[in-house]
Formats: structure tokens, sequence, C-alpha cells
């Protein structure tokens, strides 16, 4: 035994020579001192890199299969359909790894807006880790953009009603607007050429931005060290050898923690990709199983789940204002409703980070976005009429207030004192 | 730029000249990527004028085409319908179809050639969904007791008339584009040319 390990010493001293490997892995796992008080919250920034690692590997076996072409076969259906029916049904486990990745779509979202939630609940995103919020925020931008050029590919009625909504947003832009969405689009409907620059953006263009900015986000954090359900520093206090009185070595620590919290995921991951993956037409909807027809859009059209809170504002808003169109400032309203997240750090001014020692004022606007965020959501699914568009303008209004008044509620809060070391419940 | 005993102003220069030239032949290969992306050759030469028949289109019915790829409504309306349009004018956005969504002959009371042949590209002004006809009129239609038939998008819910002249106070701003055309006998028309001028 001995003479093994003399040997993978000396190679990895071999490596450690020409490669920082031992150093990388003190400096970000077995070095890397987190609070030791992370709570159920702190589950979902791993779980996104699980699923940002299924998807991954999911997708490149898809693309092994799967033919961007939107002309149509012998039998008068486009290739592109055609072609994931193919991966359904004829590929050996096709059928599973396609569903892998739908159903992962919506885990994406899901663990990643659960994760933002916990960022907005334990302020992690007020300083000094304004630039980790910051590569988050666009990183979830890169995750919509992934998601819709994605959605595109199987060339099915929702894919084909929804490409060409949103490519029309940008329609709307003042001047340049029909231009670029011509130029987005390279023909002057959704068509072929669509599918083909969606399927490059889908596959190489945005992972490869996303796997950057990923990088950035972590080593943003290993720089400032992770916040925690206190919203206290914990650098502050530190023991003779400068570690952090409150801080554990993320490996073994969290790593083990957060393999409870893979496997619990991984359960219910496997319930809905075994037993219902379409989710009731919420991950997968029942109108992309027709082919893309141009000549009819399908009569009831809803994005996929994680979109609707947005399309929702973007319809909210009806009237035309300083002479130019209403459908462009429900473009404006959707586009800075995620945008204004970007802010959140600068708009916050509360003298505590978390939720535990916020006060009443912050709590009740966090309780009314949450709700109206949520109520969004559910409009988005259903069709317009004018007793849901007057609630979805309420709820935008509630949106934004949450965002625009917080300069003015936060400061105002009455605030509990923060503890000095961190407390575990 | 100051230059001192630590700065080479020579060297400086040059560095300066070779980042600006450098940065110039960058921003000139990003023009052919740019442009790579634009509609091919191919892409612009598609989009033919198509020639319609309808001989068979009895009154109240329509039938859709393709034209360049966007479906295009031809509509054989009824007197009551014709009648019912005349009287919504105040519920419009354009009921005079002021904007520039239609040909010069197409710019009077039925957006039409023929009071009854309604010609118009099947694309909402709103965001490019393709609205479903409503023409069962009332609160049958789902969509208004006093509804006299007409368009509904399913996408963000505007309505338009059956000249495709939009409701007020909906999202699409404009009325539905009439495409160039014309007759070529009583019950044959061409779509994407006309007399002015023959688009391609």
């Amino acid at each position: 035994m001995s003479k093994v390990n003399a040997l993978l010493q000396g190679t990895l001293n071999w490596v450690d020579e020409r490669f920082p490997l031992t150093k990388l892995w003190k400096e970000h796992l077995a070095e890397y001192y987190a609070p030791k008080n992370f709570n159920f919250w702190y589950f979902f920034g791993s779980l996104a890199l699980l699923v940002l690692v299924l998807q991954i590997v999911t997708g490149i076996l898809l693309t092994m299969h799967f033919k961007p072409d939107a002309s149509l076969n012998a039998s008068g259906v486009p290739v592109a359909f055609a072609s994931v029916e193919y991966i359904m049904r004829d590929v050996p486990w096709g059928w599973l790894i396609r569903y892998m990745h739908s159903t992962g779509a919506s885990a994406f979202f899901f663990v990643v807006y659960m994760h933002m939630f916990r960022g907005m609940l334990y302020g992690s995103y007020r300083k000094p880790r304004e630039l980790i919020w910051i590569f988050g925020m666009i990183i979830f931008l890169a995750l919509m953009a992934e998601a819709f050029f994605g959605y595109l590919l199987p060339w099915g009625q929702m894919s084909f009603w929804g490409a060409q909504v949103i490519v029309n947003l940008f329609s709307t832009i003042p001047l340049i607007g029909p231009d670029f969405s011509l130029w987005l689009r390279g023909d002057f409907v959704v068509g072929d050429a669509t599918l083909n620059r969606f399927f490059s953006f889908h596959v190489i263009a945005v992972p490869l931005v996303l796997l950057g900015l990923v990088a950035a986000h972590i080593i943003a954090l290993h720089e400032v060290g992770s916040n925690n359900p206190d919203g206290i520093e914990i650098k502050k206090k530190k023991d003779g050898n400068g570690i952090p009185l409150d801080g554990i070595p993320f490996h073994p620590y969290y790593t083990v923690k957060d393999i409870v919290g893979v496997v619990v995921f991984l359960m219910v991951f496997s319930v809905i990709l075994f037993f219902m993956p379409e989710f009731g037409g919420y991950f997968l909807e029942y109108n992309n199983f027709f082919p893309a027809d141009p000549l009819v859009t399908p009569l009831h059209i809803a994005p996929v789940w994680y979109f609707t809170p947005y399309y929702s504002i973007l319809r909210a808003v009806t009237y035309p204002l300083f002479g130019i169109d209403a459908k462009f400032w429900g473009v404006v309203a959707m586009g800075a409703s995620t945008m204004i997240l970007f802010l959140l750090p600068w708009l916050d001014r509360s003298p505590v980070k978390s939720i535990r020692y916020r006060g009443p004022l912050y709590k009740g606007f966090l309780t009314a976005f949450i709700v109206s965020f949520l109520i969004l959501g559910y409009l988005g699914m259903l069709g317009p009429t004018p007793v849901r568009t007057v609630m979805a303008q309420i709820c935008s209004v509630i949106y934004f207030a949450f965002f625009l008044l917080m300069p003015i509620y936060s400061s105002l809060d009455k605030c509990q004192p923060e503890p000095d070391r961190v407390t575990s419940k | 730029m100051s230059c001192d005993d630590k700065v080479d102003c020579g060297r400086r220069r040059l560095l300066v000249a070779t980042a600006a030239v450098g940065g110039v032949a960058g921003v000139a290969v990003a023009v052919p990527f740019v442009a790579s992306m634009l509609p091919s050759e191919r892409a612009k030469a598609a989009g033919a004028p198509v020639e319609v028949d309808i001989s068979k289109l009895a009154p109240g019915e329509m039938m859709t085409v393709e034209w360049r790829g966007k479906p295009v409504w031809v509509i054989n309306r009824t007197k009551e319908q014709l009648e019912s349009m005349a009287k919504i004018d105040g519920e419009l956005a354009d009921p005079k179809s002021e904007k520039p969504m239609q040909p010069d002959y197409a710019r009077n009371a039925t957006r039409s050639i023929k009071p009854e042949i309604l010609v118009a590209v099947g694309i909402c002004t709103h965001l490019g969904c393709s609205p479903s006809e409503k023409f069962k009129t009332g609160a049958e239609s789902g969509i208004a007791a006093d509804w006299p038939g007409g368009f509904f998008c399913p996408c963000h819910g505007s309505t338009f008339d059956l000249a495709g002249r939009v409701y007020k106070g909906k999202p699409a701003p404009d009325n539905l584009e009439i495409p160039p055309y014309m007759y070529l006998g009583d019950a044959r028309i061409v779509i994407g040319k006309d007399k002015n001028h023959s688009d391609d």
C-alpha cells in the first residue's frame, strides 16, 4: 500500500509543480470556510450546478440524433419535428434522455428561482457581494435565452408561435426594431434559417457563455465568502490561525450536506421524469405535439410556466404613452421587470441583511411581491380577459413598487439588532 | 499621455497605433460575421405572388392561403356583415384606415377592391400571432354581448372587425395589413402583385 501511496503522492507533486491542483482544491473546497449555519435554502446553488451538468450531458446526446431542419420529409412532417419523435420512439433510451432534458429545463428554473429567493431572504446581494449577484443575474438572463432558443427546436406549434412572438418583441424597438428582428430571424418569417441559428445558439453560443459566467459567479463568491441566514460577516471573528470562528470547511461538511439535497432532488426529479414528464402540459405543452403550422396560431397560446410572470407584465400594458404604442411599452415593462433585479444591491438601504432581523415593512413588501409574482405567473398561463388584465395590471404595479420604493421602506423599517455570531435555529 | 523619463513615447505611440489598427481590423471582420445572419439570397428570392381561385367561396366563408410564409385570408363577407361594420367606427382605433397598412385602392370603408371580398394578411400587428375567426355574433362568440363578428388574437387578446380594423384599447396598434393584390378575372385574384407595381 505504501508504495501505491508514494506513487500517488509523487504524481500529485509532479502535477502541482506544473498546475495548482492542490492549491485549487484547498482554496475552493477543503479550506474554503463557509458559515456553519447554512439551512434548507442553501441546497439550491449546488443543485443548479447539478442540473447544469445534467442538461449538458443529455444535450450532447440529443444533438447526436436531432436534425435542425424545417423542410418537410416524405410524409409531409417537418424533419426537426420528426427527429424528436424518432428520438422518443426509435433511439435506444432516447425517450429517457429527452425527458431528462425537458424536465431538466423546468427543474433548472425552479432551482434558480429558489436560489434567487434565498439571496433576497438573507440579503446575499448586499455589499460586498454585489458582483456575485450581478453575475448571477446575467446567468439568469442567459438561462432564459437558452430556454427560449431550445424551445424552438422540436418545431411544434408552441415552438413556432412562441418564437414568432418573442422575435417580434424586438421589432417594437423604435427605428432599428424591424431590421433587428429580420436579422435575428434570418428570414421574413420564422423558418428554416431561424431554426438552424437557434440550434447554434442553444448548443454552443449560450452554453459557453453560461459556463464562463458560472465560473465567474463561484470565483467572486469564494473571493468574498458566503453570506448566511443571519446576514452577518463570519470573517469579523477569526481564531488564532485566521480561520473564521463560525466557518467550517466546505469539504467535507457541505459536500456531504449537499449530497442529501441531491438525493432528495433526484427523487422528486425521477417521479416527474417517469410518471408525469409533461407535467399536465406545464413542462411540455400539449400544442407542441402538433408540428409547426405557420398559417394557424393555436387557440390557447402561453409560454412555459417559468416565463409566465413576465409574459403577464407584457400583456398588462395596454395604454399608449408619449405617442408610442402600448406594445412598445409592454416590451419595455417586461424588460424592466427582469433588469430591475440588477439594481437590488443599491436599492436596499436596510441596516441589516437577513429577513430574520428586518422589520414588518420589508416583510410586508416582500410578501406582497411574492404573491403578485405568483399571481402574474398564474395569469400568464390563462387567456386574456378584461378582469384578468386588470388583475395583472395591479400585480405589475406591486411588482415594480417592491423595487422602486425599496430605498424608502427599507431605510424606514424598524429592524432588530443583528447578533455578533451566527445562530442555529 | 505625459512623456517623462519612465515612458518611452516613441514606443507608446507605436503601441497605440498598433492597437488602433488591430481594433479597426477586429471591427471590420465583425461586419461579415454580423451580415452572415441577414436573410440569404435564397430567402430573398422566395415569395413569389400566389394565385387564388375564389369561385367556390360562399358568402360568410373564409379561406387561408400562404404568401411569403404568412397566412393571407380571403373572406367573402355577407351583406349583414358589411352593414354591421359601418356601425362600429367609434370603437375602432383607425376606422378610416389612415395609417399606411394597405395599398391606396384598399383605403376605403371595406378595405377592399370589391366590397364583399376582403384580402388581408392574417398576422396580428401586435406580436405576429395569427388571430382566429370569431364570425359568430353576440354572446355566443365568447367575446362580448354586442360582438358584431370579426377576429380575436389568442395571444394577447386584440380584436379586429371584419375588415381587419383593430379595436381601441387593445395591445395591437394597427389594422391588419392588406397585401397588394389584383383581380385576374371575376373569381381569380393574385396576391403579392398589383397594377401599380409587381413586387419582385
